[in-house]
C-alpha cells in the first residue's frame, strides 16, 4: 500500500519557499528564554533553592504522592429505598419477551440482573421454531447504545413531546394526505390500532415497508392464498430438499429454519434428509448441502423450470446431472420433498408454491407474518412526496433514506413534506432528514404483541425502565387519536377480548390462539403476476449480482453493535466488512486476483498474515459502487455477491462505519440484478479475517466425515477409526492407557462435564458465538487487531473447504504423496492443497477450549495459573496469570486468547466496554479480564456452579438437562449438547458412546472433554 | 431511671391509698377507675395491647394517650366501651366516638373485649404517668461515676521512681566520698587496662560480620514480606457510615436474626444491604430509643441515637408527625466494608444456607460491634484454611448423598472437608 502522493500543508511548502524550510528546522517558533535565567549569574547565586533542595522536594512529593495513593478507594453500596419483591441482588430474573424489529422476529427470554437485561435466551415454550439468531442475541447490547436518540427533537432542536404532538395534530386535522410508513410489526394490536387510526382520520393511509423484503414471495402467496404472508416450512419432515437460490439457513423468508433442518440432518435409523442446492453465492445453505451446484440467477430460473416441467432447456451443463437427480428423488420422496426458491420474481415463486402443493413440509394454512412490505406502494409514496401531495409522513422502524435504492428521491421528497416524524431509535439517515424525531424505545423497554406465525401470539414486555426520553410509536398513535389509554392497556384489552389470559400470556411469552388469523381476500391486481423484471434484467450479458444479508449484520439495523461487527462471517470468516464475492476464474479474468506471495507487487497476504483484496467498481443499471473483492470458492462463474447492511454513517460511531452501502443496487426490491459491469480500480483493501487457512490439507482427524451409505453399511472402524500409535512395534489405540504419557485421574466421582458437538447438526449460524460473548464478557478488539489475529472469541466456528471435489478426495490425495517432488510429491502437492476447489465441500466445526483431561497447557504454566478441576473443566485463574503465553503455544487447538491490551475503559478500544452505558451489559458473575492475562472458554463454569448450588440449596439430585453452557443454550439446532457424563441417563453420555463420536486431534492424546460427532453426508459416490 | 422508679413507687403508694380509701368509701363493685389502677401492671398491659399503635406522649398510628382520662373528663364508662369495641360505638352514632374517629383519619381501632375493668383501670393509670424529667431533652440524669477510694497506681509509681532516684544520688555521693578518701590516703586505684572495644573486635571478625549481615537481611526480608502481605488487607476497617447504625443494639440487645435484614444471604451471592423499607418494618413505631440506651449512646459512643433514627426517616421520606411517607427519598450511601476483589467469586448462600456456617464465623462478634468492622482478613489463605478444616454439611442434603459416599470411601474418612469436596480448585472461586 505504498503511495507516491505528496502531502503538503500550505501552498508555500508545495512551491518550495525557503521560509518553510527554515521553519521546519526550528522546533519552536520563538526562542525559549533559557539564557535569560541561566545567564543571569546574580539571580542564580541569590536563589535560595539549590539543586539538592530541588531534588529533595521532588523526592518528597513523589514519595508523599505514592504513599497517599496506597490508601484503598472507598466503595459505596446504595441499597434500594423500597426493594422490589422480585429482585434479589445477585440473583438473575428471567422475563419472556419477543423481538420484532422488522427484520428479526423471535420469542425469547431476557435474563436480567438487578433490573438490567444482560442476556437473551431462547423461549422453549414457543412452538413457531423461530430461535434467537446471532443478531437477536446481540440485540441486548444495541439497547445500551449511547448513539441512540435520547429525546424528542424538531429540526435538530430539543423539544417537548407536546410540541411534537401539536405539530402532528395540526397536520392530521388539516385534511391533507398523511401517510404512516412503518416496518412490519406482525402485531395484532398494532394492526388494529393502525386500522382504528385510519378510520378516525380518513386522510391517513398506511404503507408497510421492509428494508430487505420478500416482495415476490409475498406477492405470489397473496395471489394464491389470499393473505399477504409467507409460507412456512418444517424441514424436519423433509426427505428431499431442493433449494434454487434460497438461503433458507440464512435470512430467506425471515430465517429461523435451521432447527427443523438440523433435525432431519442427523442420521437416525440409517436415514437423513438429502439436500440439493443450486445457488450463485456460497451461502450457509450451500455449505450444508449434500449436492451444491454453483449457477447464476438466470440459470436458476431454468433449473426451477426444469423442476416444475421436467424440461432441461437452459439448464447449464454442470447442473444437468444434479437437476435430473433432484427431479427423480423429489418424485420418489412424494409428499416428503420440498422445493424452495429465492428467485426474485413472482412466476418463479408461484411455481415453487405449485410444486409444493402436495408437500407435507410446507404450511400455507398458518403462514409467517414476518414480512408484509410492498415496494410498489413505497415507490408510489416517493412519487407522491416529490409531487408535494403528502402533508405529513410518520415513519416507524424504517430507515428509507438508507435502505431504499431510490433513497435520494425519497430524501428530496421528504423535504417537500410539511411535517415528517421519524419514530426511530436513533437519529439515522432518515430521521436527520425529517422535521421531527420522536425517539422510540428499544424492544426491551417496550410493550408489544407479535404474531410471528399465524396461530401463535408472543408478548413483548419491558425488562428495564426506558433509558432515554422515548415514547413507543403505538403510544404516540393512541395519543394522536385523543385516547388516554396506554399501549399496554390497549394490548391487554385486545388480548382479553380475544379470550386470552393476559397474565399467562405475559408470563409464558407465547399463547396459542386463532383469534388473530388474517382474513383471506382475493388480490385482483393482475399486474403483479407478470414477470416484469426477469426478461429484461438478465439480458445484455455482464455479471449477475446476488445481494444477500450477512448472518452478523442482517439489514444493517444494528450496525452500531460491536459484537455483530466483530462476528466473523460463517463462510468468508471476515469481520468488520462487506465485499464483492467473486469466483477465482472471474477474478483472474478481471485482474482482481492477488497472488499468494509476490515480491514486487501487492500480495494476497501481508507479513502478519492479514488478507488483502483488490478494489472493483461495479455498475448496476448505471449505479456505480466501489468495493473490495474477496475471492470466494464456490461462487458461480459469471456471478458476484455483495452484502447489504453496511456502509452506514449517520448516528453510527466512527469505528462502526464499515463497508459499503449496497442498498442502492437493490432496484425494485430485487436481490438479484443482471447486466452488472465489473472493472478494476486502483488500490488494495485490507480485510480482517479470522481464519486464514482455508483447507484441511487432508488431515482427517480434524473434521471426520463419511457418506451415509458407508455409515450405514460399514463398521465404525472403517469410517471413524481411532488413531494408532506404535509401542514396542505393536499398534495401540491412542486412547489406550498403555501408551499414555500421563497418569490417569479418577474421573468417575461427582460430575464430569462433557460437551458434545454434532457436526451434522451444526449449520454454522454463529448464535453460540454471540451468546458466548454476552455470557463471558468477551471483549471486542476492533478491525486492526483482528487483522493481527488477536481476536478474542472464546468460541470460533472453523470453516474448511476441500481442495478436491470432496474432503475424501483430499484425504486420498494426501495419502498418495510419495517423495518430495514429482507428480505425487508432497512439496508441490501440499501447495496445491492449500487452495480450495472451485466448488468445494464445506465443513463447519465449532471449536472452543477442549478442556483436555491431559491438558498440554497445564503442564507448561510456570505459575500454575491454569489447572484441572475434578469436574473436567480446565480452570484459568486470571489473577494468577503472569502472561508468559506458554499455554497458548502448547495448546494444539489454539483456543487460548491473550489480552494484548486493556480492552475495557480504554479509549483506544472505544467499544461498549468503554462507556458506562455499554458496560451495563456486563455479566457480573464473570471477571472482566485485564491486560496481560490469558483467557479462554471456561465451559461456563459460572453456569455449572450455579446449577450445582441451586441443587444443593434445595437438597436434591440434579436432573439431566439442568446443566448448560451459553453456547449449548443458544444452539437451536441441537448441535451442542452439554451435560454430566457420569450421569448414565444423560443425553451427553449417550452421545459420548455413539459410534460417530471422536475427539479433535485424537492422536495427540489429550483426552478432551469436548467431543465431536462425525459428519455424515448424504452424497452418492461420484 | 431511678427517678422514674421512685415516681412509680410514689404513685403506687398514692394509688394504693386511693384504692384503700375507695374500698371503704364507696361500693365494692369492680369499676373502671384510673385512680384505682396499678400503673406498673398497666405498663405491661399497654406494651402488649396498645403499643403497636399508641405512644404515651407522641402520636403514632393512633393519638398520644397521655392524660386521656382527663381529656375525656373521667368518663370511664365511655372509655371502657370505646376500648372494648370502638366500632360499635361509632355505629351506634355516639357523637363523641364519631368525632374521635373522624379526627384520627377514620383509622379503625382493634377491639379489646377481653380486657377486664381492672385491666383497663391499670392501663388508664399508666396513661396518667407524666413525662419524666431529667436531662434537658427528657433523659434522666445518669448515675454519677463513683470515685474509687485509695491511692491510684500512678502515685505509687511516682513514689517508687523518686526512691530510685534518691538511691542513685546516694550511691554517687558514696562513690565520690570513697574516691576522695582514697586520694587522701594515697591509694592508687588501678586503672582497668583498656581492652579492644567490642565493636572493633566484631568488625575485624569477617565471619561474624557475614553471618550477621545474612541474618539481618533475612530478618528484614521476613518483616518486609509480612508488611507487604498486609497491603490491601483491610482487617479492622471500620469506616464512619452516613447513619450510625449499631449492630450491638440490633443484633445484640434486641437479638434480631442477621438474616432478618440480610435476607438475600440465604439465596444470593450477596448478603445484601437491607433496603430502607426493611428498617421501617420496626422503625415505623420506634421513633426513639429507650432513655437508658440514649444515655448509653451519648456517654459511651457520643452518638445521639434518636438523631440517627431521624436520619433514617429523612432518607426513607417518613413524616413522623403525619405518620405517612412523603415520597421524597434520599437513598443512603453506605460505605462498603467487605470488599472482595472482582476476580474472586464468593457466594453467601453456599455458606449460609448449604453449609450452615454462622455469620459470626467470618464477620466476628457483630452483635457486640457498635461500629461494624471487617473482622477477618478476607485473604485467600484465610479462605483455604477454613475449607481445609471445615467438614461439608451433608446431613439431610440429597445432593451430597452419592458423591459423599464415593469420596469418603476414596479418601478413607468419615467426614469430608470442603477441600476434599473440591473446595480448593482454582476455578471454583475464580472465573
Amino acid at each position: 500500500m505504498s503511495s507516491n502522493k505528496k502531502y503538503w500543508k500550505s501552498v508555500d511548502e508545495l512551491n518550495g519557499n525557503p521560509l518553510v524550510e527554515t521553519l521546519r528546522q526550528n522546533e519552536f517558533v520563538e526562542e525559549i528564554p533559557t539564557d535569560e535565567f541561566l545567564g543571569d549569574k546574580e539571580t542564580l547565586e541569590t536563589s535560595q533553592t539549590t539543586r539538592r533542595d530541588f531534588l529533595k522536594y521532588v523526592g518528597f512529593t513523589t514519595a508523599a504522592a505514592s504513599l497517599a495513593a496506597c490508601e484503598g478507594p472507598v466503595k459505596k453500596s446504595i441499597p434500594y429505598v423500597v426493594q422490589p419483591e422480585q429482585i434479589v441482588p445477585g440473583v438473575a430474573d428471567y422475563y419472556a419477551s419477543t423481538i420484532a424489529d422488522g427484520f428479526d422476529f423471535a420469542s425469547i427470554l431476557v435474563k436480567t440482573r438487578e433490573g438490567r437485561p444482560i442476556k437473551i435466551e431462547n423461549n422453549k415454550l414457543a412452538k413457531a421454531g423461530y430461535g434467537a439468531n446471532a443478531r437477536v442475541h446481540a440485540s441486548v447490547l444495541s439497547m445500551y447504545d449511547q448513539n441512540r436518540a435520547q429525546g424528542p427533537t424538531a429540526s435538530g432542536e430539543a423539544v417537548t413531546w407536546s410540541d411534537i404532538d401539536a405539530g402532528v395534530m395540526a397536520q392530521l386535522n388539516s385534511g391533507k394526505q398523511v401517510v404512516l410508513l412503518t416496518q412490519t410489526f406482525a402485531s395484532p394490536s398494532t394492526d388494529k390500532l393502525i386500522a382504528e387510526f385510519v378510520e378516525k382520520y380518513p386522510n391517513v393511509s398506511h404503507v408497510a415497508y421492509d428494508a430487505v423484503g420478500e416482495q415476490f414471495a409475498l406477492d405470489a402467496f397473496e395471489v394464491k392464498y389470499g393473505v399477504r404472508a409467507l409460507a412456512d416450512y418444517d424441514f424436519s419432515k423433509a426427505e428431499v430438499i431442493v433449494s434454487v437460490g434460497a438461503d433458507f439457513l440464512g435470512d430467506w423468508n425471515g430465517g429461523g429454519y435451521d432447527a427443523g433442518y438440523a433435525k432431519g440432518r442427523i442420521p437416525t435409523d440409517g436415514k437423513m434428509s438429502r439436500h440439493f442446492q443450486f445457488e450463485a453465492n456460497m451461502s450457509l445453505s450451500g455449505a450444508n448441502a449434500d449436492v451444491r451446484v454453483p449457477v447464476t440467477p438466470s440459470q436458476q430460473k431454468a433449473i426451477l423450470n426444469a423442476l416444475s416441467t421436467g424440461s432441461m432447456s437452459g439448464v447449464p451443463e454442470n447442473a444437468k446431472k444434479a437437476v435430473s437427480a433432484a427431479i427423480s428423488e423429489l418424485r420418489a420422496a412424494g409428499s416428503k420433498g420440498v422445493v424452495v426458491t429465492g428467485l426474485q420474481d413472482v412466476p418463479s415463486q408461484t411455481k415453487a408454491l405449485e410444486i409444493n402443493a402436495n408437500s407435507e413440509v410446507i404450511d400455507v394454512a398458518a403462514p409467517r407474518m414476518t414480512r408484509s412490505g410492498d415496494i410498489r406502494k413505497v415507490n408510489q409514496l416517493v412519487k407522491d412526496m416529490n409531487a408535494g401531495k403528502v402533508g405529513m409522513l410518520v415513519m416507524a422502524g424504517v430507515n428509507p433514506s438508507y435502505t431504499l435504492p431510490n433513497a435520494e428521491a425519497f430524501t428530496s421528497g421528504l423535504a417537500k413534506v410539511a411535517v415528517s416524524v421519524a419514530c426511530s431509535m436513533r437519529a439515522d439517515e432518515t430521521a436527520t432528514a425529517a422535521t421531527h424525531i420522536a425517539p422510540t424505545p428499544h424492544y426491551l423497554e417496550a410493550w408489544g404483541d407479535v404474531q410471528i406465525k399465524q396461530g401463535e401470539v408472543s408478548v413483548t414486555q419491558p425488562t428495564i425502565r426506558p433509558l432515554f426520553d422515548t415514547r413507543q410509536f403505538q403510544d404516540s398513535l393512541l395519543k394522536w387519536m385523543g385516547s388516554d389509554q396506554s399501549y399496554y392497556d390497549y394490548i391487554k384489552t385486545t388480548m382479553t377480548n380475544a379470550g386470552i389470559s393476559f397474565n399467562k400470556a405475559v408470563h409464558d411469552g407465547v399463547v396459542m390462539t386463532d383469534a388473530f388469523a388474517k382474513a383471506v381476500s382475493t388480490n385482483t391486481d393482475t399486474s403483479i403476476t407478470e414477470d416484469a423484471g426477469a426478461s429484461t434484467t438478465f439480458q445484455g450479458g455482464g455479471f449477475e449480482l446476488t445481494l444477500y444479508t450477512k448472518t452478523s449484520m442482517g439489514d444493517g439495523n444494528q450496525a452500531n453493535n460491536p459484537w455483530l461487527q466483530e462476528m466473523p462471517d460463517p463462510i468468508t470468516r471476515a469481520t468488520w466488512d462487506n465485499y464483492i464475492t467473486m469466483s477465482e476464474a472471474d477474478a483472474k479474468d478481471k485482474d482482481l486476483w492477488l497472488d499468494r506471495s509476490t515480491f514486487f507487487t501487492e500480495a494476497r497476504h501481508d507479513a502478519n498474515g492479514g488478507l488483502n483484496g483488490k478494489l472493483a467498481k461495479i455498475t448496476v443499471n448505471g449505479v456505480p459502487l466501489i468495493a473490495p473483492v474477496m475471492v470466494q470458492p464456490g461462487q458461480a462463474k459469471g456471478s458476484i455477491g455483495l452484502a447489504v447492511g453496511y456502509g452506514r454513517t449517520t448516528s453510527i460511531q466512527e469505528e462502526m462505519q464499515t463497508g459499503v452501502n449496497a442498498y442502492p443496487l437493490m432496484l425494485n426490491g430485487s436481490m438479484t440484478q443482471g447486466g452488472v459491469s465489473v472493472e478494476k480500480v486502483d488500490g488494495v483493501h485490507e480485510f480482517a479475517v479470522i481464519q486464514l487457512h482455508n483447507t484441511l490439507m487432508g488431515r482427517g482427524d480434524i473434521v471426520k466425515e463419511t457418506r451415509l451409505e458407508i455409515f450405514n453399511t460399514k463398521d465404525k472402524n472403517h469410517w471413524n477409526k481411532v488413531p494408532q500409535v506404535s509401542k514396542d512395534h505393536q499398534e495401540y489405540d491412542v486412547t489406550s492407557p498403555d501408551v499414555d504419557l500421563w497418569d490417569e485421574f479418577d474421573r468417575s466421582i461427582g460430575h464430569h462435564f462433557n460437551l458434545g458437538i454434532d457436526l451434522n447438526a451444526c449449520t454454522g449460524c454463529g448464535a453460540c458465538v454471540i451468546a458466548c460473548h454476552a455470557e463471558n464478557n468477551v471483549p471486542v478488539v476492533g478491525k486492526s487487531e483482528v487483522r493481527r489475529s488477536r481476536d478474542m472469541h472464546w468460541l470460533r466456528i472453523d470453516r474448511y473447504y476441500s481442495s478436491q471435489d470432496t474432503f475424501d478426495g483430499d484425504n486420498k490425495k494426501k495419502d498418495g504423496f510419495s517423495g518430495l517432488s514429482g507428480d505425487n510429491g508432497s512439496l508441490g502437492g501440499f501447495g496445491e492443497m492449500e487452495d480450495p476447489a472451485a466448488n468445494p465441500q464445506v465443513a463447519f466445526q465449532p471449536v472452543m477450549c477442549q478442556h483436555c483431561n491431559h491438558a498440554p497447557c497445564e503442564t507448561v504454566c510456570p505459575v500454575a495459573a491454569t489447572s484441572h478441576g475434578r469436574q473436567g473443566q480446565n480452570h484459568m485463574a486470571y489473577n494468577r496469570c503472569v502472561g508468559t503465553r506458554y499455554c497458548a503455544n502448547n495448546c494444539p487447538y489454539k483456543v487460548r486468547r491473550f489480552n494484548w491490551f486493556l480492552y475495557n475503559g480504554n479509549d483506544e478500544f472505544d467499544y461498549h466496554m468503554n462507556n458506562d452505558l455499554g458496560r451495563m451489559v456486563i455479566n457480573p458473575d464473570v471477571t472482566v479480564r485485564s491486560r496481560g492475562v490469558m483467557e479462554k472458554c471456561s465451559m461456563c463454569m459460572q453456569m455449572t456452579q450455579k446449577t450445582i448450588l441451586d441443587a444443593k440449596r434445595d437438597g436434591r439430585v440434579i436432573k439431566d438437562g439442568e446443566f448448560a453452557t451459553a453456547c449449548s443454550n443458544a444452539c437451536t439446532s441441537g448441535a451442542l449438547t452439554f451435560g454430566d457424563v457420569n450421569d448414565k441417563d444423560s443425553d451427553v453420555y449417550h452421545q459420548s458412546q455413539d459410534d460417530r463420536m471422536y475427539h479433535l486431534l485424537e492422536s495427540v492424546g489429550t483426552k478432551p472433554n469436548v467431543f465431536y460427532q462425525t459428519k455424515v453426508r448424504n452424497t452418492k459416490e461420484a | 431511671m431511678i427517678q422514674v422508679n421512685r415516681r412509680n413507687s410514689f404513685s403506687r403508694i398514692i394509688t394504693l391509698c386511693a384504692a384503700f380509701l375507695l374500698a371503704f368509701s364507696s361500693s365494692l363493685f369492680a369499676q373502671i377507675d384510673a385512680a384505682s389502677g396499678d400503673a406498673d401492671a398497666g405498663k405491661a398491659l399497654f406494651k402488649t395491647n396498645c403499643a403497636a399503635c399508641h405512644k404515651l406522649y407522641k402520636p403514632m398510628t393512633g393519638p398520644a394517650l397521655f392524660d386521656v382520662v382527663e381529656k375525656y373528663e373521667e368518663d370511664y364508662e365511655w372509655l371502657g366501651k370505646w376500648i372494648r369495641n370502638s366500632q360499635e360505638l361509632i355505629k351506634a352514632g355516639d357523637a363523641r366516638a364519631v368525632k374521635v374517629y373522624e379526627e384520627n383519619g377514620q383509622k379503625v381501632m382493634n377491639s379489646f373485649s377481653a380486657l377486664t375493668d381492672a385491666d383497663i383501670s391499670n392501663i388508664l393509670a399508666y396513661t396518667n404517668v407524666p413525662v419524666t424529667t431529667g436531662g434537658p431533652d427528657g433523659t434522666p440524669n445518669p448515675n454519677p461515676v463513683p470515685v474509687e477510694p485509695g491511692v491510684s497506681n500512678e502515685i505509687i509509681l511516682s513514689i517508687l521512681g523518686l526512691v530510685l532516684l534518691l538511691l542513685v544520688a546516694v550511691l554517687f555521693i558514696v562513690n565520690n566520698t570513697l574516691k576522695k578518701f582514697a586520694e587522701a590516703q594515697g591509694i592508687v586505684v588501678e586503672e582497668e587496662k583498656t581492652r579492644k572495644p567490642i565493636w572493633k573486635a566484631f568488625v575485624e571478625n569477617q565471619f561474624l560480620v557475614l553471618v550477621s549481615v545474612i541474618f539481618l537481611l533475612l530478618g528484614s526480608a521476613y518483616f518486609a514480606y509480612g508488611w507487604m502481605s498486609q497491603v490491601g488487607v483491610d482487617q479492622g476497617y471500620a469506616p464512619v457510615q452516613p447513619i450510625h447504625y449499631s449492630h450491638r443494639i440490633h443484633a445484640g440487645d434486641n437479638a434480631i436474626d442477621c438474616k432478618y435484614c440480610h435476607s438475600s444471604a440465604r439465596v444470593s451471592k450477596h448478603s445484601g444491604i437491607p433496603s430502607l423499607n426493611i428498617c421501617m418494618n420496626c422503625h415505623k413505631s420506634i421513633g426513639e430509643v429507650a432513655a437508658e440506651t440514649q444515655a448509653e449512646g451519648k456517654n459511651e459512643y457520643g452518638v445521639d441515637y434518636n438523631k440517627e433514627i431521624q436520619k433514617l426517616y429523612t432518607a426513607v421520606g417518613w413524616d413522623e408527625a403525619s405518620q405517612a411517607y412523603t415520597g421524597e427519598t434520599k437513598p443512603v450511601e453506605w460505605i462498603r466494608i467487605h470488599n472482595l476483589p472482582d476476580f474472586a467469586y464468593f457466594n453467601h448462600s453456599q455458606h449460609v444456607s448449604v453449609a450452615g456456617v454462622e455469620c459470626q464465623k467470618c464477620h466476628g462478634p457483630v452483635e457486640e460491634m457498635e461500629i461494624m468492622e471487617q473482622h477477618s482478613p478476607l485473604t485467600m489463605g484465610w479462605c483455604i484454611n477454613c475449607h481445609r478444616e471445615t467438614n461439608v454439611k451433608v446431613e439431610g442434603n440429597e445432593y451430597y448423598t452419592k458423591i459423599h459416599e464415593q469420596l469418603s470411601k476414596k479418601y478413607g474418612v468419615d467426614k469430608l472437608t470442603a477441600a476434599q469436596m473440591g473446595g480448593l480448585e482454582c476455578g471454583k472461586c475464580h472465573y
